[in-house]
Formats: structure tokens, sequence, C-alpha cells
């Protein structure tokens, strides 16, 4: 087996050399009667060959991505098409950093640790806030984090969380705080505007541990964090953001110079592969009083007898491998080679790069918007202020219409009744710098259509 | 002698924004190919940064390219030599699961494309829980699980929705004291109490201790098998029975699999849940840190307790098969992360599997155990073995017989360094003081176990006879072992410009 250096002629001379007769020697510690008495039932080993073109089979029976023949999407809601640079590829295809492990002996880890302080800083640049973890799994367990967190900090039960967050986060909360404790009211947001108002939290008590509220929320609307802020601090809650679209951040306000104790979400959009929905990179920044609270790792400075600076992993007092049960998270490591992909798509596109990618999106998405909506029987549900994504009522169910566009090698947008079975005419649409001209005409002639 | 390498040349690098020079770029955009619009008519200028974003660097590609790339050489890797970090299985990570997970089709494929354009990544999915399946011997497997601590937290939710569904979701989850931090957190988020059990004498399960604190209290065990110190339960049966007669469930971590594949399976001697690290076992790369993942396999008995979604087999009706994702399942746990768990794990992991086939996977498992062995027989003359007992994948060993020396594990760990390894897991499990704990894994040919047994045979010499030598290690690295309690108490999180760092201490 090409995987395994030693020979089955050498294995036999090291099982001689410490004086056994066969590899059976080898689990006699294994009852007997436990031992499986025949081979796995898999398809025996396919060749490099061979398994090459089963997976160009298997990649290829996604019929959006036939070669040559390849569907445009107008799908966004919590994952992403964005220009990817050629150089994230190479450089995280360096053995040093794929095959290298969570970083535990700083000495032959500097790689890695400072790449991650670098993500740190950027990630708090990019919030507004002062201290970044080493990353979360993705967007969804890191709102559930925060909403752990909260309970941590302020002793409290009870989190509200915007009806427009994206539903599927809702259900990650969901599940995370079933059995600890923890229960959570939902607010209502503005059906006019799509957005949550200071009104959508009137009612809320001292009993409150957070408030959370993503912007862009799910159908694409830039809240007006600064309200939500004041209204939550005025019951004790931390604010915490979400942020699903990071690419937003290019273009609008760091969530913390708007009055966030913690932002959280999503960094698919810097540099990672859409893949499926996985893996991502989860972000998590807070105020520093909160560092101490924080999940996950976190990279720091430090200096070696001579001096001489370097990085480690500090204050591992929260952890799970230090306080077992008493854990400020059950979380293990980071999403090391992927917040690596984010630190590398924001050093290349760098200071002017994300303001130009992030106008890029607002303006198709607005060019895209003003023509759908000019459409005969199309109208934009919402008023409010909206980045990359918009919700359209269609003249008839969303579900035909996106049906019929597959014909034409359209992947429409999300027909919204998969979460809000009321909105059964509405499609959420994203438009990214990737997205041609072409493409939005083609939407555009074939919407006209219907 | 240090044999496996010599010091060189190495590149001195800042941080990327010390690289920062205004004007610089390093991307290039398509121009926009939509008539702009005034930013004021379309946004609310309230909205909008007035940062500049100033802190983000502006540099070109190849400072870069130069920057991550020297940053890089100062890792140690897979794929330079031996990691024998214990119960972490730093395996070789095949070149051709890199590849194939890069195929347009999985990497570019959204997450809500209807199920009928997704037939392809849907079919990976189903046929790789069903590899898992007959290799764990449990009846259902969720892919969903982001990494092993999560798995555990799933495994075990999945355990408590049964239990409330039996009437009465219990308080306690046992883990034993040579348990993985993970475990008892991850009990916590369930709402479970955590009770410790001591390990027995060959540091097993006491069975007539479990026999007297198991009851109608107890939830479940989680069990490690092989144990953390690489030997299997050899009681596994009678475990599993005394919680099963209470009512309880075994839970067993599934992180040292790479014993197991293809041996013996878990579902085979009375385990409920399982969780794998498909970035241990299944040789998908580690990344620094992550991403991996941590599927579940369970018993049909909890099936229906999975998270949703669950990808379906179904009739096209037409005579033939289409997969199907199934998002009402009354009965599940809830989701745990969002969309389908961290699928360019699974399609690398699915590789593997496909590439070594029943014999190859069996063929892993038995090198992995072989080698183990080679070094536990080699070393044993030289360092107090942590165990008596036949280990498995990973052999453990103390610094008992060094420490008359003023040497202890974190000395020969960091000497290690120098003879141009990385450290074994160091000081776990927590039972063995100062334990050393190794793992080869498969990938480790004769000559690499031979230059380790070496270097480990020398740095005992060195512990006797220039003790400061091992106590002062490493001396050959860029830096030397950096002070992380000062690091702590006054923790740099992130960089600032030197005029604002001054500024802040």
């Amino acid at each position: 087996m090409r995987y395994i250096p030693n020979s089955a002629p050498e294995r036999e001379s090291m099982l001689r050399e410490m004086g056994l007769e066969s590899v059976a020697d080898l689990f006699k510690g294994i009852p007997e009667h436990l031992q499986l008495k025949r081979p796995l039932n898999l398809p025996p080993a396919l060749s490099e060959t061979e398994t090459l073109s089963y997976f160009r089979n298997l990649a290829e029976d996604n019929t959006t991505h036939i070669t040559g023949v390849r569907m445009s999407s107008f799908l966004g809601a919590g994952a992403y098409d964005h220009f990817i640079p050629t150089i994230i590829d190479t450089l995280i295809s360096r053995s040093e950093f794929y095959t290298s492990y969570t970083p535990y002996q700083p000495e032959i880890s500097q790689g890695t640790l400072q790449a991650i302080f670098e993500y740190q800083t950027m990630i708090c640049e990019l919030t507004g806030m002062d201290v970044s973890n080493a990353s979360l799994y993705d967007g969804s367990t890191a709102t559930a984090e925060a909403v752990l967190m909260a309970e941590r900090v302020t002793g409290r039960t009870k989190v509200a969380i915007a009806n427009n967050l994206h539903p599927e986060y809702h259900q990650v909360v969901d599940t995370y705080i079933r059995n600890a404790g923890i229960t959570k009211v939902d607010l209502p947001y503005d059906e006019k505007t799509g957005a949550m108002t200071p009104e959508s939290l009137a009612g809320l008590g001292e009993d409150i541990a957070a408030v959370i509220v993503q912007s862009p929320n799910f159908f694409g609307g830039v809240e007006e964090l600064q309200k939500l802020a004041d209204a939550t601090h005025k019951i004790g809650a931390l604010f915490v953001v979400v942020v699903a679209e990071a690419i937003s951040l290019g273009l609008l306000q760091a969530p913390g110079k708007a009055g966030a104790d913690i932002v959280c979400g999503e960094a698919q959009s810097f540099g990672i592969p859409i893949s499926f929905g996985g893996s991502y990179c989860g972000f998590f920044a807070c105020r520093e009083k909160y560092q101490r609270q924080i999940p996950g790792r976190l990279v720091g400075l430090a200096q070696d007898e001579k001096g001489r600076g370097g990085y480690v992993l500090t204050l591992a007092t929260r952890e799970q491998h230090i306080r077992r049960e008493k854990a400020t998270s059950n979380i293990c490591t980071n999403q090391g080679l992927y917040a690596l992909m984010a630190t590398i798509y924001l050093s290349t596109m760098g200071r002017r790069g994300m303001r130009e990618v992030a106008e890029q999106n607002l303006q198709k998405t607005h060019f895209t918007a003003s023509r759908i909506s000019r459409l005969k029987g199309f109208s934009l549900k919402f008023t409010g202020q909206f980045f990359n994504e918009f919700v359209v009522t269609c003249p008839k169910p969303a579900e035909g219409i996106l049906t019929a566009l597959r014909q034409k090698k359209i992947i429409g947008g999300l027909d919204l009744s998969r979460f809000f079975p009321g909105m059964k005419n509405e499609l959420l649409i994203c438009v990214t710098e990737t997205t041609t001209r072409e493409e939005i005409d083609a939407l555009i002639d074939e919407l006209g259509q219907m | 002698m240090i044999r496996k390498v010599t010091t060189h040349i190495n590149q001195n690098e800042g941080t990327i924004f010390e690289r920062s020079r205004p004007g610089r770029e390093g991307y290039k955009l398509a121009a926009l190919d939509v008539e702009a619009a005034d930013l004021a008519a379309i946004i609310d200028s309230k909205y909008l940064r007035d940062d500049d974003l100033a802190g983000l660097p502006e540099v070109s590609e190849v400072d870069v390219v130069r920057h991550f790339t020297r940053i890089s050489t100062w890792n140690y890797a897979v794929d330079l030599g031996m990691y024998p970090l214990g119960s972490c299985t730093m395996k070789y990570n095949p070149k051709l699961n890199e590849k194939v997970s890069r195929f347009d089709g999985f990497a570019s494929a959204h997450p809500y494309t209807p199920d009928e354009i997704s037939q392809g990544n849907l079919k990976l999915m189903k046929v790789l829980e069903e590899a898992l399946s007959e290799i764990t011997g449990l009846a259902a497997v969720s892919l969903q699980p982001a990494a092993g601590a999560q798995g555990e937290m799933t495994g075990l939710m999945v355990i408590r929705k049964c239990l409330e569904t039996r009437g009465n979701a219990r308080k306690i989850v046992l883990v034993p004291d040579s348990a993985t931090g993970t475990n008892p957190a991850s009990a916590a988020i369930c709402g479970y109490q955590v009770k410790t059990i001591k390990s027995g004498a060959n540091g097993g399960v006491d069975i007539e201790n479990l026999r007297q604190i198991v009851n109608e209290d107890v939830a479940a065990l989680m069990l490690t098998n092989p144990s953390t110190l690489g030997m299997f339960e050899e009681n596994i049966e009678e475990v599993c029975r005394i919680l099963h007669d209470a009512g309880g469930f075994v839970y067993m971590d599934g992180a040292n699999m790479n014993a197991l594949v293809g041996v013996t399976r878990p579902g085979d001697l009375g385990v409920d849940v399982i969780h794998l690290n498909l970035h241990k076992t299944f040789s998908t790369p580690h990344g620094g840190g992550g991403p991996g993942a941590g599927p579940i396999a369970v018993t049909s008995e909890l099936e229906q307790f999975l998270p949703f979604p669950r990808i379906l087999e179904v009739s096209d009706g037409k005579g033939g098969k289409l997969f199907r994702v199934e998002y009402n399942c009354p009965q599940s746990v809830g989701r745990v992360r969002a969309f389908f768990g961290n699928f360019s794990v699974l399609v690398r992991a699915l590789c593997y599997i496909v590439s070594l086939g029943p014999d190859g996977l069996r063929e892993a498992t038995e090198t992995a155990v072989l080698n183990a062995n080679y070094i536990a027989h080699h070393l044993q003359s030289d360092y107090e073995v942590g165990f008596h007992g036949k280990p498995l994948h990973e052999v453990i060993f103390s610094d008992k017989r060094q420490q008359k020396f003023g040497v202890h594990t974190i000395d020969i760990a960091k000497r290690l360094i120098d003879y141009g390894f990385h450290p074994m897991t160091v000081y776990f499990p927590l039972i063995v003081p100062g334990a050393m704990m190794i793992e080869p894994t498969e990938s480790e040919g004769r000559e690499e176990l031979d230059l380790f047994i070496d270097a480990m045979r020398s740095i005992a010499r060195e512990a006797e006879e220039t003790p400061d030598l091992v106590k002062s290690a490493p001396h050959n690295t860029r830096i030397g072992r950096l002070d992380e309690a000062a690091a702590a108490r006054k923790p740099i999180l992130r960089w600032k410009p030197a005029s604002a760092a001054a500024g802040q201490s």
C-alpha cells in the first residue's frame, strides 16, 4: 500500500526483532471473540486513476457543474460565491501549513501562530472590536457560542434573537441552548423594511442576557445597529452582531463602532470555497473586558529568555483541556487552515480591495434589484437598505419560477418558503462581484417572460 | 548525535502589517460591468465605514507570497517527518485527497442547490455514511458535526433525547480520569453533571467500581477505546452490559480508532454511539488546527434522534435511485451546524477509504500498531513504561527515571525538537505523572522510527550526563521556550503600529 513506507518483509523483520511471530500477536489485547473475522464489506481498493475518475463522475453528477455548461447562480443566504485569489490555494497547499497540528509547540509552530495573530488583528480591524479569537467552526456555531458567552458574562439565562437572523443559525442556537438552561425569545422584524427597529425590542426586561441581530440580515437588509445597541444596553444586556456576509465589512460601519459587545459570524466570503456548505471559518470578537470569557483558542505575543519575541496559545485556563467541564466551551481547536485562507485573502485584497469588492457587490445588486422591480408583477418586498441580497415578491409561487429558470441553466435564488411558510411568492436573490452582466441580463430576460 | 536535521539559513519576517506601503496592491478585479449608481443614492452614508479600513495592509501579490512562504518555513509538518503526538494520529495526508476535494463540482457547489442537480454531492455523503457505518458496525451515521468535540456533544444529545422520550433524561455522565478534556466539557453543554471515575490498576475501567456507581441517574459512560493509554478495554462487553442493564448508554470516543479499523467494530462490542475524527483515522489534514470533521455513528434505536437534515436514498419512480435531503425529522436533536457539515473534509475521507479498500484499511491499522509496539520495545530500556499491558497504536512512557537528574517530560519534549522531531503528547493522560504519549502511525518507515528511537535514547543519556543541555532545550530553533505565564498575565492578542503599541503598555 503506497501510503505505508514499510514493505511486508520489513514489517516481518520488525516483528521478529520484537520476538513476535505474526501480526495477530499485536492484537492479543483484544479478546479473540471480539475481533472481526472477515474483511470489511467495502469495495476493493481503487487505483489512483480509478479514484480520480470515480470522484470526477461524482463531481459531474452535480449537473450544475458539468464541464462547459456551468449554471449561473443567484444563491447566497449564508454561503457566497466570491472571487478567490489564486495564491490562497498555492500558499495553503504548502505542507508546512496544511500538514501541521494545532500549534502546541510554539518553537516549531511560529508560522501557524503568526498567521493566527495576523488573522486576529484583521478581524479586530474589520469588526471594530478589541479581541478576536483564533476562529470557530462556522458562523452558526459562533452565534451559538455568543449566546453561551452572554450567559456567562451576565448570569442571565434568556436571550433575544432577531427573526431575520439566518434560520439555520437559529436552529443551531436552539440545539445548543436546549440543555444549557437558556431560553430564547424571537424578536420580530419590521414587516415593511424587513429590518429590526428599537420597537422590535419592546417589552424585553432585565432578565435578557443578549440581544442578537444579524447585519446584513438574512434578507440582505442593513440594520441600524447603534439604535438597537442603545436599546439593548438600556436593559443591561450584551449586544451581539452576527455578520454572515463578511464582505459587507469592506463597506459598512464596523459593528464595534455602533455599540456591539460581541461581533461574530462567517468568514467564508474571505477566500474560502463555497464547497457545499463547508468547511468554513467562524469568526468571534469581543470587547477587551470580556476576553477571559471568550470561547476557543487565542494567540498572544510572548518572549523567550533572550528577549526574542514569538507567539503562543494563551489564556488556556479558559479551555477544556485545563478546565474540563468548567471550560468556556467544549471546542478543542480552531479552523487553522481556513483562518489562514481568510488572512491571505485580506492581505491580498488589502485596504482598497476590500472596499472595491464590497462596492461592486452593492452596485451590481442594486442594479439587478432595480431592473427586477421594473418587471411587470415583480416587486421588492422590503423598503429597507440592502447590501448584496434582496427579497423579490414574484407574481406566482417562487418554486415554479425557479424550476422554469433551471431549464435555462439559471439557479434563480432561494425560495423563501423553505424557511418562512408565508413567503410562497418570495425569492432571496444574491448578486456578487462574480455575477456577470450577461448573467444578470439573462435572469432579467427570463423573469420578464414569466 | 543529531542525525535527522541540521540548522540552515531561515528567513526573518515581520508581520504582514509591517510590509504595508501606501499604494501597493495585490489584486485585480474585473471592471464593474453595470452602470454605477451614485453611492449616496443606494445607501445612506450613516451605514458606511468611516475608518477607510486603515488597519488592513496594502501589499503586492509578491509581498503576500513571500510573507506567507517565509513564515510557513517556521512550522514542523507531517510531510517533513514523524509527528508522534499521541491520540492525535498525525498520519500522512494523501495528495490525491487534496486534488479531488478541489474538483469544481464539489468546491463550487452551493449548499442550497436543489437536490435534483446536486446528486453527486448527496451520493458522496451517502456512500461515506455507509462506509463509516460498516467500519463502526453501527446502523446510522450523521456527518454533520464539524469536529471531534462537536461529535461528542451531538452524540450525548442523541442519548439525552432518547432518554427523554423514555421519560427521564437522567443526570450524570461518567467520564474516566484518563479521558480528554473535551469529554467532560461536552457533557456539561448537554446539561449533565460529570462524574469522574478512577481507572483500574491496568488503566482500564474498574468493573466493580463501575457496577457500584451505575444507577438510574447515569445517562451514559464516555469511554475512549483503546484508552488514552493505548490499551483495549478488555472488559468492554461487561462495561456495556452494566450500562445497558441500568438503562444507560455507552458513548465511545473514537479518537483512537486508528488502532481498530478492520480489526474490531465498536457496534459489535456493544457501543451505542461513537464519534470518528476524520482528521485522525481517515487521513484528512489537521491544517494547523482545523478544519476536521467529527461524524457520529449510532445504533438503529438512536437513528431517529440524529441531527437533521438526513440524506435519503429513494426511488426515482423509474426503477432508479435518487438522493434527497430530508429536513422533516421530528425526533431529531436539531442542527449542530449550518448546511451539511465540513463537506470538503468528507470528500477527502471518502477518497482515503476508496483508495485503501478493506485490505488497505486493515493494513494501515496493523502497521500503526506494529510501529507503536516497535517503539515500545526499543525504548523500554531507557524510559519508564507508563502502564504495563499490551499497547495498540500508541505507547506511554514517563519521566520517572530522568527526574532524578532534574530532567522532566517538558525538557525531553523540547530536546526532541533539536533532534528534528515534533514532540510527543506530553502530560496526558493525567493519570500518568509526566506522561509522554507516542503515536507513530502507519506512515513511518523503519528508518524514521529508528532515528526517533536513537534520538530518545540519546536524550536519555544526555539527561544523565549533561542534564542542563536538555533542560535548556531547544537550542537550534528560531526562538527558545516562550514565557507563557507572562504572556497570559498581560495578553497582547493583536498587532498594533509601534506608536500605538508603545502608548498601550
